[in-house]
C-alpha cells in the first residue's frame, strides 16, 4: 500500500481541513442559532462561551489552511503546463481535463468557480468568529448582528460544500498525482 | 431624572453595534472583491499578467491577495469609524448580503463570463 506525495497533500487539503471544516459548518450553525436565541433564558456559562469562540477560531483556521494548501500547494499541481508533444498527460490534471469535451467542463466551470468561491468561506467564518469573539453573550441583545453571522456561516458553508463536490468530482476525474512515493503497509505475499 | 439614568445605563452596558457591523460589511466588500478581480483578471490580459504575484499558482494569487488586503483594510478602517456607534444595522446587513450573493453568482463562471 503506497501513497504518492501530491496524492497525501490533496487528502490533507480535501478530507483533513475541508471536509473537517464542513462538519463543523453544522455544529457552529446550531451553537449560533441556540446559544444567542432571545428565546434561550439560561444563564450563560462563562466555559461555553470560552468554548464557541475557541471553535469558530478553529473553525477559521480550517478554512484558511484549506483554501491556502489548495491554492498554493496542490493549484500548481493541477495547472502545471505539459511540455509540447506530451501524449500521457496523467501527470497534468488541468490538460487532462481539458482534452476531453466529456470533462472539459470540470474544468471549465468546477475549477474556475471553486479555486474563487472557496474563498468566500474562510472570509465569512472569520468574520462570525471576530464578532462572536467580540460579544459574545452581547449577541442575544443583537439579533440582527445574530442573524447576520449565522447568514454568512450558512453562505460559507455553502461555499465549502461547491468547492468540495467539485475538488472531489476533480480529482476523480483526473487526480492530482506524482511526487515522491510513501510506502504505508506492505502487504503479505500469496 | 430617574428614566434618563435609566436610559443612559441601558446604553452604557450595552456594547455598541458598530463593530459587528463593521466586521459584516467588510465580510460582504471582500466576498464582492473576490468575484470582481476574478472578472478582471479574465477579462483583460494586462490585469491578468498583474495579478500573477507568484507564478505557480498564477492569476489566483493576485486575485485572492489583494481581495484579501482591501477585505482587512475595509474592516479595519471600518471598525475604527463604527467602533464606538450604534449604526442602523438592518441596511448595513442588506448591503453586506446583496455584496456577498454577488460574490457568490459573479465567481460561477457562466455568469462571469457575460461581461
Amino acid at each position: 500500500m503506497e501513497i504518492t506525495t501530491r496524492s497525501l497533500w490533496t487528502m490533507i487539503h480535501g478530507m483533513g481541513f475541508g471536509a473537517l471544516y464542513l462538519m463543523a459548518c453544522s455544529g457552529a450553525l446550531v451553537e449560533l442559532y441556540r446559544r444567542y436565541s432571545p428565546r434561550n433564558l439560561a444563564a450563560p456559562v462563562q466555559n461555553e462561551e470560552n468554548f464557541l469562540r475557541i471553535y469558530l477560531v478553529a473553525m477559521a483556521a480550517l478554512a484558511w489552511l484549506a483554501v491556502l494548501t489548495g491554492a498554493y500547494i496542490i493549484y500548481p499541481w493541477y495547472r502545471a503546463a505539459a511540455p509540447p508533444g506530451t501524449a500521457n498527460l496523467a501527470a497534468f490534471p488541468q490538460r487532462l481535463l481539458l482534452a476531453s469535451p466529456t470533462t472539459r467542463g470540470w474544468h471549465a466551470i468546477g475549477m474556475e468557480w471553486k479555486e474563487h468561491v472557496a474563498w468566500l468561506a474562510p472570509i465569512s467564518i472569520t468574520m462570525a468568529a471576530g464578532v462572536v469573539f467580540q460579544y459574545g453573550r452581547d449577541l442575544k441583545k443583537h439579533s440582527q448582528l445574530r442573524a447576520a453571522v449565522l447568514g454568512f456561516v450558512w453562505i460559507s458553508l455553502a461555499t465549502a460544500a461547491i468547492a468540495g463536490f467539485f475538488g472531489a468530482m476533480i480529482n476523480k476525474n483526473a487526480p492530482v498525482e506524482g511526487g515522491p512515493v510513501i510506502h504505508i503497509v506492505q502487504g503479505e505475499q500469496k | 431624572m430617574s428614566a434618563q439614568n435609566t436610559s443612559a445605563s441601558a446604553v452604557s452596558t450595552s456594547h455598541p453595534n458598530g463593530a459587528g457591523a463593521a466586521a459584516i460589511l467588510a465580510a460582504g466588500i471582500g466576498a464582492f472583491l473576490v468575484a470582481v478581480f476574478a472578472i478582471l483578471a479574465d477579462q483583460n490580459a494586462a490585469i491578468k499578467s498583474m495579478m500573477i504575484f507568484w507564478k505557480p499558482t498564477g492569476p489566483l494569487s493576485g486575485v485572492t491577495t489583494c481581495a484579501i488586503v482591501l477585505w482587512l483594510a475595509s474592516w479595519a478602517l471600518l471598525h475604527l469609524r463604527w467602533r464606538n456607534r450604534n449604526v442602523v444595522l438592518s441596511r448595513i446587513n442588506a448591503a453586506a448580503f446583496a455584496m456577498l450573493t454577488l460574490g457568490l453568482l459573479l465567481t460561477f463562471p457562466p455568469i462571469a463570463d457575460l461581461f
